[in-house]
């Protein structure tokens, strides 16, 4: 059985429709990673499988006992509220220190627990979200843009340790991101959305999907145009290969 | 030792500083003093019903001050921005309070009683109720509190460990409730936010952690409570309005000492 298993899911806030007949399996050990533009319904999607966004029709199943560990988009602590990295790691779980500082090694940042988490960097910060995530071995791992803040090497970096984390744990990852660049080397298989699953399927065939051009490829420019070239050589490649 | 009204009154002070030290720290995460604000001035209307059906302030502030504040959670996200709709239901709250007192006819309450507290005139039931109601806000957040503290971090979170923030939030709407209805015969209405606020603003610099901030809270709200009332004693000023002077003091100094030690360092 899959992780999680979405059917026909549409979201709607008021009369307006952000998530149209969304279907989606996540199967374990897996990363998947879902783009689109602003307002496609990346987040709705995501909230309507943690249960915070009820669905106006379908089905959201999770497999039972499921442990899902969240990292969520932004995370505001406010100035007011006082909290060390030993303490926030444990808000959910009660846990010894050693677990904490497991946890922070396999995100990358072991020597932050007694750190005040005003005072940590965006990298960090980030980091420490993730290490909290993976705090009670979670059999699945969801982002929200997690890399928001962070500049394009650290985006890299963060999203190499998620792989490093897949690859150690066996956990299976959702996330979304904007960061199409450096993000889809690191999944397994993609999803396109725009309100609908536009397209789907490995980074390379979503890459070259015209529904995926058409949102993403005409005038951005830049990076993008260096990334597709990247990954139409990657495709044609990966083509040759197969031949 | 209860037949002495200063006893008394610094028990009753004491009562509501602990209940008003945790509450008042998700007040101050959650950026809810202005709601803490609404709520209190809400209570007038509920003295006002009390007094027409000749019961008990308590339940009636109870009931107004539990209204308010689920009117508030409900309307917020509807189209006004958060301050506006306080400012409004806030102001008409209170407005609607004077108004409605001064219709009693037969029965001269003394307003200002209500308006800045009474506590030297606090009663053994009404140490009773008090305290009663401070135990009861202190178990309800205790018994929430990783929740609450989870659901004030992100909202996303909470949900993803199996929490309902909502739910969270009644809990923190029914805790202002009640710490308005036992508070109002200690610091009356118009300076019961200053309790919620000003110990748990002053512990800030103090912690490292939420827990150690609501315990400096708590420890700040009763010395001021103790101070200010000795203070009142001595001075012959009102009771209410000097503990939140003390408090307020202790604020101002607590901050000059972080930031020289800060600026030392």
């Amino acid at each position: 059985m899959s992780l999680i298993s979405v059917n026909n899911l549409s979201v709607a806030y008021g009369a307006n429709t952000v998530l149209r007949n969304v279907g989606l399996e996540l199967e374990p050990g897996e990363i998947v990673t879902i783009v689109g533009p602003n307002g496609s319904g990346k987040t709705s999607l995501l909230r309507a499988i943690i249960g915070a966004t009820a669905p106006a029709s379908g089905v959201v199943s999770l497999k039972p006992g499921l442990k899902i560990g969240y990292v969520p988009q932004r995370l505001h602590i406010d100035q007011t509220l006082p909290i060390t990295v030993e303490r926030f790691m444990r808000l959910t779980e009660r846990v010894k220190a050693a677990v904490c500082t497991d946890a922070l090694r396999a995100a990358g940042v072991p020597d932050l627990l007694k750190r005040q988490m005003s005072q940590l960097s965006g990298g960090q910060f980030q980091r420490v979200l993730l290490a909290r995530a993976l705090i009670n071995r979670p059999d699945v791992l969801l982002l929200d843009e997690a890399t928001q803040g962070l500049d394009q090497p650290g985006s890299a970096a963060f999203y190499q340790q998620i792989e490093e984390v897949r690859n150690a744990t066996g956990c299976a990852v959702l996330m979304i991101s904007h960061d199409l660049h450096v993000v889809m080397s690191a999944s397994d298989r993609v999803i396109c959305l725009n309100g609908h699953v536009c397209c789907e399927g490995t980074p390379a065939v979503v890459a070259s999907a015209p529904e995926y051009r058409a949102l993403f490829g005409a005038g951005t420019g830049g990076a993008l145009a260096l990334y597709r070239h990247e990954h139409d050589h990657d495709h044609t490649h990966h083509n040759e290969a197969a031949e | 030792m209860f037949d002495d009204f200063m006893t008394r009154a610094t028990l009753a002070g004491i009562g509501v500083a602990f209940a008003a030290a945790p509450l008042g720290c998700f007040v101050v995460w959650r950026r809810m003093a202005y709601f803490g604000d609404a709520t209190a001035h809400a209570a007038i209307l509920g003295v006002a019903l009390s007094l027409t059906f000749e019961m008990s302030i308590f339940p009636g502030v109870l009931a107004v001050a539990l209204i308010m504040a689920l009117t508030v959670t409900f309307l917020t996200g509807r189209g006004y921005a958060m301050d506006t709709l306080l400012g409004v239901l806030a102001h008409s709250a209170l407005a609607f309070g004077l108004v409605a007192v001064s219709f009693l006819s037969g029965v001269r309450i003394d307003l200002m009683a209500y308006l800045f507290g009474d506590i030297l005139a606090v009663s053994r039931t009404d140490l009773v109720v008090i305290w009663g109601g401070a135990v009861l806000v202190v178990g309800l957040i205790l018994w929430r509190w990783a929740a609450l503290l989870t659901s004030t971090l992100n909202e996303e979170l909470a949900y993803a460990s199996g929490l309902n923030p909502k739910r969270e939030q009644l809990v923190l709407t029914l805790a202002l409730a009640i710490t308005v209805a036992v508070a109002i015969k200690v610091v009356g209405v118009l300076l019961i936010a200053a309790m919620l606020i000003i110990p748990a603003a002053a512990a800030r610099g103090l912690a490292r952690t939420p827990e150690a901030m609501a315990l400096i809270a708590a420890a700040i709200g009763a010395l001021s409570a103790f101070a200010g009332l000795q203070g009142a004693y001595l001075f012959d000023t009102p009771a209410g309005p000097s503990i939140v002077c003390v408090a307020a003091v202790l604020f101002v100094g607590l901050n000059l000492i972080g930031w020289q030690s800060r600026r030392g360092a």
